[in-house]
């Protein structure tokens, strides 16, 4: 088995536009999700809007107040999941609520513990 | 004994033919592509030596994987490396011993799980030709990159990355699961497809085919063929590969110039490669929903029937090309479909069907637009704008007998 973390890229003006209706759908769309697929998940969250992200350069000069890129989907949240292939993290992927957007799937780093 | 020339010509002959199958065999004991091929090619490399004295064996392909597999399983156990600590590349159960032979039914499964490995989806196009080529061709990274016209370090980072991606991202080395066959059988036959354009005419350099492509892509389609024998896609797409690869000796003249389908002498083309087109065309149009290669063979099968140029059904043509457009409305489709219809209602009407995708973006600075613009022009006596065109499609072309022949109809061009 190996974990994947699936982030969900939304575009967030979908959901500013979608008012308390999209919302209520939304975690219903995410309730049934969860319970589809208890078995697989490891840890997930949605986050506040791109709006309320820091960004830290590499320079360590500049702290701004926004993502990194300017990109029309941002961001929005994530679940961590177990899967024995990328297929059947694909498979469950899938299923993840996106309305607004799409979903990427990567698979997690392993160290080597020895 | 046998002579060396001999054993090169059997060790040769088992590259093509049986390097697919040793590598697919090899990677179900060390589970790792890049330990897979390096203990391949010792075996090819074992085979030079030990043939030449001990005689070439009934079955090549048998010998190799006995040999590369024992050589992965010593690889394995002088690292003493955990099983677990190597890429897992397929499930635990299913492992057989090291002495499993080619005519080993569920072996024959392995080349298909190696194809869809390659051509898995999340691998991008371009990664899963250049698999492909590699892996189940056996091609070297300096040939691919020559056949894909891209320096060899290019090529290089490229299988690189996509291996990377295979390991870290555990993408399974299996058959997919029936209700992704047909998503995924779309992709082979796309890469399949894109190899044997790439060969029938070469995007750059002096010769017009290069058959070594064009004989992997057919090999890789008959192999894909007898696996799945229902599906419409690869029935479509092998018989559309016939048909066209038919024609080959003719494309050409002596000297190497390019001969359009007007001037080929037909009786030089390969009868039983269209006999075998015609029969599969037949299968593959039954099928539902209606591929868009056999759409493409249906087409192919309609100019490979027809005894002489001038009795050409255009007619069906338009009709075949009309479908083919509603089931892959690509621009490329909409090109060709123009001249068609060039040929079946005339010029004029060729013309007013090309001009109606002047503002298609896929089409800006593809040359083979205004060769046909070009030659609309030409049967009309728009001698100004014929010329224009001609050059232009000139500046798009890298091929040389692509070139040649352009320069040689410019030149006809009356007042020239």
């Amino acid at each position: 088995m190996a974990e994947y973390l699936v982030l969900i890229y939304e575009d967030e003006t979908g959901w500013e536009a979608g008012g308390a209706e999209a919302w209520a759908q939304g975690m219903k769309d995410h309730m049934e999700f969860g319970q589809n697929n208890g078995a697989a998940i490891r840890g997930g969250n949605a986050l506040q809007p791109t709006g309320t992200a820091t960004s830290i350069r590499a320079n360590g000069t500049a702290v701004t107040d926004g993502p990194f890129a300017e990109t029309k989907e941002a961001l929005g949240g994530y679940y961590l999941i177990e899967a024995p292939d990328l297929d059947a993290a694909i498979a469950i992927a899938k299923q993840v609520p996106h309305r607004f957007g799409g979903v990427e799937v990567r698979p997690v780093m392993v160290f080597d513990q020895s | 004994m046998n002579d060396s020339a001999a054993v090169a010509t059997a060790l040769a002959d088992a590259h093509r033919r049986e390097w697919a199958f040793v590598l697919a065999a090899t990677v179900r004991v060390t589970r790792d592509l890049d330990l897979a091929e390096e203990c391949v090619q010792d075996a090819y490399a074992k085979a030079l030596t030990v043939w030449a004295t001990g005689g070439i064996p009934d079955r090549p392909g048998a010998w190799l994987t006995t040999t590369a597999r024992r050589r992965g399983l010593d690889l394995l156990r002088r690292a003493g490396t955990a099983r677990r600590a190597l890429p897992l590349l397929l499930d635990d159960d299913t492992e057989p011993g090291p002495d499993a032979t080619p005519d080993a039914g569920p072996v024959v499964d392995d080349r298909l799980r190696l194809i869809f490995t390659c051509c898995h989806p999340a691998l991008n196009p371009e990664a899963q030709v250049a698999l492909t080529l590699r892996l189940l061709c056996g091609l070297s990274t300096a040939d691919t990159a020559r056949a894909f016209l891209i320096s060899e370090p290019t090529m290089a980072a490229r299988i690189t990355r996509a291996k990377k991606k295979i390991t870290g991202a555990r993408i399974p080395y299996r058959v997919p699961l029936a209700a992704d066959i047909p998503e995924r059988v779309a992709g082979v036959c796309e890469v399949l497809h894109l190899l044997f354009t790439t060969g029938h005419t070469a995007p750059d350099g002096e010769a017009l085919v290069r058959r070594e492509l064009t004989e992997r892509a057919l090999d890789l389609a008959r192999l894909l063929r007898g696996l799945l024998p229902e599906d419409p896609d690869v029935a479509g797409l092998l018989a559309l590969l016939l048909l066209t690869d038919a024609r080959r000796a003719t494309r050409t003249d002596a000297e190497g110039r390019l001969l359009l389908l007007a001037d080929q002498d037909r009786t030089a083309w390969d009868r039983s490669a269209i006999d075998e087109g015609l029969a599969l065309v037949r299968l593959a149009l039954a099928g539902r929903p209606t591929s868009r290669y056999a759409l493409m063979a249906a087409i192919a099968a309609v100019h490979d029937a027809a005894p002489e140029w001038a009795v050409t059904d255009w007619a069906a043509i338009v009709r075949l090309y009309d479908t083919l457009h509603t089931v892959w409305p690509s621009p490329v489709v909409a090109l060709n479909r123009a001249v068609a219809i060039g040929f079946a209602d005339g010029a004029a009407a060729g013309l007013d069907a090309l001009d109606a995708l002047a503002d298609e973006p896929q089409l800006a600075g593809y040359g083979y637009r205004a060769a046909a613009r070009a030659d609309l022009l030409r049967r009309l006596e728009r001698t100004v704008e014929a010329r224009l065109a001609y050059e232009e499609a000139l500046a798009l072309t890298s091929n040389l007998t692509e070139r040649q022949f352009l320069e040689e109809r410019l030149a006809g061009l009356p007042g020239a």
